[in-house]
């Protein structure tokens, strides 16, 4: 090989790692994507069936069992419009508390229950879930235009 | 009066680094030597004021000044004096002051230590500089000022977050913003030569070993971080891709590149625009992370303001440093000629590839990082980017990196034989790549080809660093401090990456419920659960577990977890507790107290993680090394003739 064709080759080995970098980037980034509903959106069937998506809302007081026998926890969250059920097998944050806005990451099982992997509870104890506020604030709208 | 009086100096501050961000341009630009000289003093007196504004809060923080606005919300009667004084820096306002304290002890090392720089361009780095400095005090003063009164004055502040109540915040915060800052640095450097027009070797030298301290400074800032995350949140991971994250790590990444392309710039006189790009990148990009963080897009423990007129600042002073020094750039990288003529296969190519891998890498993270943040400012949805994306990206691009890593360093400048390296490197790549896939085969009695990967290229960096450096000391070769150090770092990437893979695919983690009595195996590891008992601490009242840990009928250590209440806060805290090893951690993290004395419990086995830190250990104190090289010290007279230097180094 020349000089001249030992650079092209070079160049076209960049644009080739470079395009299957991004080809293979957005496909990781498309399948890794997920989406926030509120408990009214999963009502209204928003949800998508299988792929993992974000639920968040404000833990229904009096709503949180435990089974005596494992670290299963069932749950109440609604957005003050609808309610809808979580369960988590596992620790629950520090933050987890009756009353407090919460966002749990999990599926929705074929039989209609919604399957937490992971529960979030942010560091600070004033803190709302930016998804949570404004899902509040959204069903609160709803709510006041029900009513006229 | 005090704090008044601290006030009163960051406005002096304000006027001072004014003066300095003009005047030694107007003397530069008339070439007036008076209004050059000015720069130096500038530098000094806005030092002096920022560092009295400091003591000013620190000294509220220590006198319980509740008056202040600021420390009644961080810190109470009972708060021990070392969170007291690291308490300046746990909020918005104090650590923006700290941010330009730091700001102005760079512009003061710069001005001390480049006793060589000729002074024109000294002024103009200065300058520029000042006018961050500008932009920082002003921050403080108009939207965020940590001297502001309250009245009626509270008898008691309120708590600094316990979360912070840790060693790891006395250290974390600084060494990052030393880190961040310190781009500033090469930033203005670029910023300077691009104003003066002259671009050449010398330049790369001068700010070569500027912009390697903070890369080790920020380095080790990140390490310091995620190894606070591991000990304190009570999740046993350590590094979960937050945006927090992602906002110190952007920076990282391209500052990791701009060391690299700073070596071809200085050696041989190539790549100086894209250097000086990459200079320009770097710091804007410390900004958008500050942006980030401080903006209120995000909530997290990081993110203190969520005032929009701090975010709306912020945001404007982006636009006007990124904007202004990528027009400053357009204009006039034209004028920036490289002549250094390298083939296809050089160092100088590999050093391409590099950054051209970083700059993937921080691009990757850019996307997912910022992709929810535009959406959600559109309204069209909230959505976050899964921790899977980042793993994914991460291990495609480690495999070109750990392939170049091996062998990059040993090719020669200007041009080098293909088969010269294949055939030294051989030998290495086979047993690499053999021993790497092994291990994971031996442990698990399959093929497991991604461990094995991992492995290979950790394998692979490490014995190709280390053939390096005993090839050279079997020569008798001069080994300078900037080999040494370029060893010592690419020797860490390679323990970092043997922890990764080991840890991530062989820990275990459990969590469970345990009543007192009962025992738990991970890995041959036996968790004894004796009972908790109740301990109070100076400012917190906590549960606190008893687990002994057994191995082949051994008792060989305790784990004494605790789940904390911090006086006036209604919330607990988990503190776990972690038995250390060379080659393995024991964890445990109290959950909540369950029906019948059970407590629900987490447990893990982490094989190697220390390797982790100890990598980017080894990373950090390789930059220190690099930058004690004679070579930046001495007087740089000599002009550049094209030649690569006896003792190259990357």
């Amino acid at each position: 090989m020349n000089k001249r064709s030992r650079r092209k080759v070079l160049i076209i080995g960049i644009v080739f790692g470079v395009s299957l970098a991004t080809v293979l980037g957005l496909t990781a980034f498309e399948e890794n994507l997920l989406y926030f509903y509120s408990p009214t959106d999963v009502k209204a069937g928003k949800a998508p069936g299988t792929h993992s998506f974000r639920v968040g809302g404000l833990v229904v007081a009096g709503s949180v069992n435990r089974e005596p026998d494992s670290l299963k926890i069932v749950f109440d969250v609604t957005d003050n419009q609808e309610e809808m059920t979580i369960e988590y097998t596992g620790i629950l944050p520090d933050l987890f508390r009756e009353g407090q806005g919460i966002v749990a990451m999990g599926n929705l099982q074929p039989d209609g229950r919604f399957v937490a992997q992971e529960v979030l509870a942010k560091h600070d104890e004033n803190y709302m879930p930016p998804e949570v506020a404004d899902a509040l604030k959204t069903s609160e709208e709803a709510a006041k235009k029900a009513a006229y | 009066m005090i704090p008044e009086l601290g006030h009163f100096a960051l406005i002096i501050a304000f006027a001072i680094a004014v003066v300095q961000s003009i005047v030694p341009l107007i003397g530069a630009a008339r070439n007036q030597a008076a209004l050059i000289s000015m720069a130096k003093p500038a530098a000094l007196a806005q030092l002096l004021f920022v560092s009295l504004a400091y003591a000013a809060l620190t000294h509220a923080f220590i006198v319980h000044d509740f008056s202040v606005l600021y420390v009644s919300q961080h810190s109470n009667m009972v708060q021990p004096l070392m969170y007291r004084i690291s308490g300046v820096w746990g909020s918005h306002e104090g650590s923006l002051l700290l941010w330009g304290l730091i700001l102005a002890l760079w512009s003061v090392a710069v001005a001390v230590y480049s006793k060589n720089l000729p002074e024109i361009l000294m002024a103009r780095v200065l300058a520029v500089m000042g006018m961050i400095s500008v932009g920082f005090i002003a921050f403080m003063l108009f939207t965020s000022n940590p001297f502001e009164r309250i009245f009626p004055v509270p008898l008691d502040g309120s708590e600094l977050n316990p979360m912070l109540q840790d060693p790891g915040l006395i250290f974390h915060p600084p060494l990052l913003y030393m880190g961040y800052v310190g781009f500033s640095v090469a930033f203005a450097f670029a910023v300077a030569a691009l104003l003066g027009g002259k671009l050449d070797a010398t330049w790369a030298r001068w700010s070569r070993p500027w912009t390697t301290i903070a890369w080790s400074f920020l380095t080790l800032g990140i390490a310091l971080g995620s190894w606070w995350a591991y000990n304190e949140l009570g999740w046993g991971g350590w590094w979960f891709w937050d945006p927090v994250e992602n906002a110190s790590f952007m920076p990282w990444l391209v500052g990791t590149a701009l060391i690299h392309s700073l070596a071809s710039t200085e050696k041989r006189g190539v790549f100086k625009s894209w250097t000086v790009l990459l200079a320009i990148l770097a710091f804007s990009l410390s900004l958008l992370g500050m942006f980030i963080v401080r903006s209120g897009v995000l909530v997290s423990v990081h993110a203190f303001a969520t005032d929009p007129a701090r975010g709306v600042f912020i945001l404007v002073f982006l636009i006007v440093v990124v904007g202004g020094s990528l027009a400053l750039y357009a204009w006039r990288s034209a004028t920036v000629v490289s002549f250094g003529r390298f083939q296809w296969f050089s160092r100088e190519t590999a050093l391409l590839l590099n950054n051209i891998i970083f700059l993937t890498a921080a691009t990757a993270v850019l996307v997912g990082t910022m992709y929810p943040l535009v959406v959600d400012a559109f309204g069209l949805g909230k959505i976050s980017v899964g921790r899977p994306y980042f793993d994914t990206m991460f291990a495609l691009v480690a495999i070109p990196l750990l392939l170049l890593l091996g062998a990059g360093p040993s090719i020669r400048w200007k041009g080098d034989s293909w088969s010269r390296v294949a055939s030294s490197y051989a030998a290495y790549f086979m047993i690499s790549l053999v021993v790497g896939l092994l291990i994971p085969f031996l442990i698990e009695d399959k093929l497991n080809i991604a461990t094995g990967l991992g492995l290979a290229g950790a394998l692979w960096v490490a014995l190709t660093a280390l053939r390096d450096l005993f090839q050279r000391i079997s020569r008798k070769l001069k080994l300078s401090a900037s080999f040494l150090g370029m060893v010592m770092a690419h020797f860490g990437v390679a323990v970092f990456v043997a922890g990764v893979t080991v840890t991530m695919t062989y820990s275990e983690e459990k969590d469970l419920r345990m009543v007192p009595g009962s025992s738990y195996t991970i890995s041959g590891y036996d968790f004894h659960f004796k009972g908790t008992r109740k301990v109070q601490g100076p400012n917190y009242l906590a549960d606190e577990a008893v687990i002994e840990i057994w191995k082949e009928g051994k008792r060989i250590g305790e784990l004494l977890p605790q789940k904390r209440v911090y006086t006036g806060k209604s919330n607990p805290m988990t503190d776990a507790s972690i038995d250390i090893a060379f080659t393995r951690d024991l964890y445990a993290a109290l959950g909540e107290e369950l029906e019948g004395g059970a407590w629900s419990m987490r447990v893990y086995y982490k094989p190697l993680i220390r390797w982790i830190w100890l990598g980017t250990l080894f990373m950090t104190f390789g930059g220190v090394l690099a930058v004690s090289d004679r070579r930046y010290r001495q007087t740089i007279k000599q002009k550049l003739t094209g030649k690569a230097p006896a003792a190259a180094s990357a």
